[in-house]
């Protein structure tokens, strides 16, 4: 819990500062777009914390938003399928990749990051291949409905946030408060052990996959209408690798085991309020990069520091029983 | 006592919160060999800790050879002569025998490209590996290597140091018993060539065998100094605890209705063609001996189901038992406590409480989330039940003893009514006092009605729990020694593959 706070103080500070260096960043448009932007990201980037929190990782994403942005917009475009017809169908695709990524992850006992960066460069080649390496759109009418769900806002606040705060409470008890949830932290972090207490290890690691592809699909359509043109060999490219920022300045470790789903939400907010500010202070966009490399390495020494003045802290306190010492602390 | 090469005098250290060492001296001659025991946080690592650099004392003074000697870092400790042999071995298995004795002082020829001269280094090392009695080529990769081999390379490394003291951390602790016995006489070749050796070991039968002087410590203390001739089992362990320890072993009624579990025909990957019968009584210990590598675990995680048997029948009170996965185990109440509790046995960076209830969360939920208060409960009662010590049950497994450790991996069965429970090796890494309470919790268990299975390396605890004995001999079984039957040799000649002493059936 501690880690949360943390970054949501830094998280307020930054804010603090931006709207002070530059006022047009309370402005009403500005924050609805940054919740638009916060909604989208976070959505997956709760995915990819879970394959994380299994000493996983999914590199996948990007080229998977690719190939099924082109492909939504076929089915709806050019093949006219109903669109709830085609969202199942796209999600329903995603979690397939994702069922496949963890069969070979746990079945075949391949490293996640080689499976998935396979899958990086397949779906990028497939997304690019099915449009002819031409862009894909929705075009500027059209879809209401499903528009309206990606698109569109409830009392102002944009739709991809809404369901960013839906799928975070969903989420946050299937991970905080599930046997499954526990089983998952507990497989990340002795993989073992938890074999050895009867819990079925490659299906919980298997279907962290297919969770985070699930949820994949879900930010990839909202992605898809927002850009509202995807063309295949760019769209999404990197989007993982800010998944993975924001679950890692969340408080996810590449270890396993460890995370939560308020830090990655709080992660996915800092990491686009930096963006923000260096599109406001006026810093030349191609440092945009660099900006937020510096900050994530910043942010996880701090960590670091601040994480070893505690385990010092909690030392010379004392009731961190050294097995046997003189003075031992009352039985349970 | 031999003219002192070293002599630790009034040593004293203190750890946040914990006076780890207080007072305490230890001298050593040259040629000889200490044996150093004590329960585990005695203080034993700390005082070694000192001697080999890697930590410093507060107070008190080192001196080798009469002189005051400032060890302040590892390279310090190496510099005047102390090899330490940690029990965690320090070896790099990518590399070959000779690049590890001779890591970071290989011979180097070319100038100032510093090429590693291959030839010297291993014929070197072939050297300092035959005064062990070892004849390995130095080429050879450590990773081919057993356990007990890369052992002897570490003591060959710390002898291409010009080692004169050598500091054994728990040696034996993973070596099989012929390992063990080759370990002892290296020990006494060593000491016939002039080096000394502090051994420190949980094994006190050992002590009798290599050391000529046992020295204790209690608490950070000096406990007391046994002489060759005074060293015994009863003498060490009332210095090390500090009063006698009764009911050390207790042995219990015995089975009271045979074959309540039926192990038939089982065969595991490791050894495909053997096939491995045997029963175990309601209330009924049965001790599974053999060396290291007989295939004990291998049974042990077969019937446990985490990896399947080939072949073989379980049966559990007449009935057939399907067991494919640790769940199906689980489910018709067969628990294993397994060897290595840190792997295996618990998530240790994981809490007491969700250790506890890992194996069956569901109970402790409502409407499909787990409720904390029912698990505190029931985890707290556990705790309290086995008198398991930690601070709460919230705090993490790792900060516990390896006794304490061990308890809650056995709270964690004892939560879900066991029928069966298998113990793989349940003392390793655990103290004089908190062994005699798992024995005790072992035959309590069993006086409920609980069939246990108990594998161990250790003769004494066979010997001492058991109230029939199996051995297993490179994955077969050799045989079954009933209670009047047991001896040291009778189980040994089973476990070398050879046949019964007395004609047995």
């Amino acid at each position: 819990m501690k880690k949360e706070v943390g970054i949501f103080v830094l998280l307020l500070a930054l804010c603090a500062v931006v709207s002070i260096m530059d006022p047009r960043f309370v402005s009403a448009a500005n924050l609805q777009n940054q919740a638009r932007l916060i909604g989208m990201y976070g959505v997956f980037s709760i995915g990819m914390g879970v394959v994380i929190v299994t000493a996983g990782i999914d590199l996948s994403v990007g080229s998977i938003f690719a190939l099924q942005g082109v492909l939504l917009s076929m089915m709806l475009r050019e093949w006219h399928w109903p669109w709830p017809l085609a969202v199942a169908a796209v999600i329903g695709g995603t979690m397939a990749l994702g069922t496949l990524h963890g069969a070979l992850v746990t079945v075949a006992r391949l490293q996640p990051f080689i499976v998935t960066l396979c899958g990086l460069l397949f779906y990028r080649g497939a997304a690019r291949f099915i449009a002819s390496d031409e862009a894909k759109g929705f075009g500027a009418e059209g879809f209401g409905m499903l528009r309206e769900l990606a698109t569109g806002s409830i009392a102002g606040v944009p739709m991809p946030f809404v369901a960013l705060v839906a799928i975070a409470v969903l989420m946050w008890v299937v991970l905080h408060r599930s046997v499954y949830g526990r089983y998952l932290f507990a497989v990340g972090r002795n993989e073992d052990a938890a074999r050895y207490s009867g819990i079925n290890s490659r299906l919980i690691i298997a279907s962290a996959y297919v969770v985070a592809a699930a949820l994949a699909g879900i930010s990839g359509i909202l992605i898809a209408f927002y850009t509202n043109s995807i063309s295949p060999s760019g769209h999404g490219t990197f989007y993982e690798l800010y998944g993975i920022a924001a679950a890692v300045l969340g408080g996810c470790s590449l270890r396993g085991g460890e995370g939560s789903v308020i830090g990655i939400v709080i992660g996915t907010a800092l990491l686009q309020v930096l963006r923000n500010l260096v599109n406001l202070l006026g810093i030349p966009s191609s440092l945009e990069f660099a900006v937020m490399g510096a900050v994530i390495l910043a942010g996880v020494m701090v960590d670091q520091v601040l994480m070893q003045r505690r385990q010092s802290r909690l030392a010379t306190k004392g009731p961190r029983e050294p097995a046997g010492a003189p003075k031992r602390p009352g039985e349970c | 006592m031999p003219s002192a090469l070293l002599e630790v005098q009034g040593i004293t250290k203190r750890f946040p919160g914990v006076l780890a060492l207080d007072n305490v001296s230890l001298a050593v001659g040259a040629g000889e060999v200490v044996g150093l025991i004590g329960e585990n946080g005695a203080g034993k690592s700390t005082l070694m800790n000192i001697l080999g650099g890697v930590i410093q004392a507060d107070a008190g003074s080192i001196r080798l050879d009469g002189r005051a000697a400032a060890i302040r870092t590892v390279s310090d400790a190496i510099a005047l002569g102390i090899g330490f042999i940690h029990q965690e071995l320090n070896v790099l298995d990518n590399l070959d025998v000779a690049g590890n004795i001779f890591l970071g002082r290989e011979p180097v020829w070319g100038g100032p490209l510093r090429l590693v001269s291959r030839r010297e280094m291993f014929t070197r090392a072939e050297e300092f590996l035959k005064r062990l009695g070892l004849d390995i080529p130095g080429s050879t990769p450590l990773g081919q290597l057993s356990l007990a081999h890369q052992q002897m390379v570490e003591i060959a490394k710390a002898l291409s140091q010009d080692a004169r003291l050598i500091i054994m951390d728990e040696p034996t602790s993973a070596l099989t018993l012929s390992e063990t016995e080759r370990l002892l006489v290296t020990v006494r070749d060593l000491r016939a060539q002039g080096v000394s050796i502090i051994y420190i070991s949980h094994r006190l039968g050992e002590m009798g065998r290599c050391a000529d002087r046992v020295v204790v410590l209690r608490d950070g203390r000096n406990a007391g100094e046994l002489g060759r001739g005074e060293i015994n089992h009863q003498a060490m362990v009332r210095l090390m605890v500090g009063r006698d320890l009764q009911d050390w072993y207790v042995h219990g009624s015995g089975a009271k209705a045979p074959r309540y579990f039926e192990v038939r025909g089982l065969r595991t990957r490791a050894h495909p063609a053997c096939e491995v019968s045997f029963d175990v009584g309601r209330g009924e210990v049965l001790g599974l001996a053999g060396l290291v590598g007989a295939g004990r675990s291998e049974v042990a995680q077969a019937i446990f189901g985490v990896d399947a048997p080939l072949a073989g029948e379980v049966r559990l009170e007449g009935k057939t038992v399907r067991i494919q996965s640790a769940r199906d185990a689980i489910r018709a109440r067969i628990y294993l406590v397994p060897e290595d509790r840190r792997r295996a046995g618990l998530v240790t960076e994981m809490t007491v409480r969700e250790n506890i209830t890992m194996p069956d969360l569901w109970r402790y939920t409502v409407a499909g989330l787990v409720r904390g208060a029912k698990e505190t409960a029931a985890a707290g009662a556990q705790c309290a039940a086995l008198r398991v010590k930690t601070p709460s049950v919230e705090a993490k497994v790792l900060n516990l003893s390896g006794g304490n450790q061990q308890k809650v991996v056995l709270a964690k069965w004892l939560a879900l009514e066991p029928k069966v429970l298998i113990f793989d090796e349940p003392t390793r890494g655990i103290d004089v006092g908190a062994k005699a309470e798992i024995y005790r919790l072992m035959r309590d268990l069993a006086e409920r009605g609980v069939a246990i299975l108990m594998i161990s390396s250790e003769l004494d605890e066979i010997l001492g729990v058991s109230d029939r004995v199996a051995v297993m001999h490179e994955g077969a079984l050799t045989g079954i020694l009933e209670r009047r039957e047991c001896s040291e040799e009778a189980i040994m000649h089973l476990a070398v593959g050879q046949c019964p002493l007395r004609s047995a059936s």
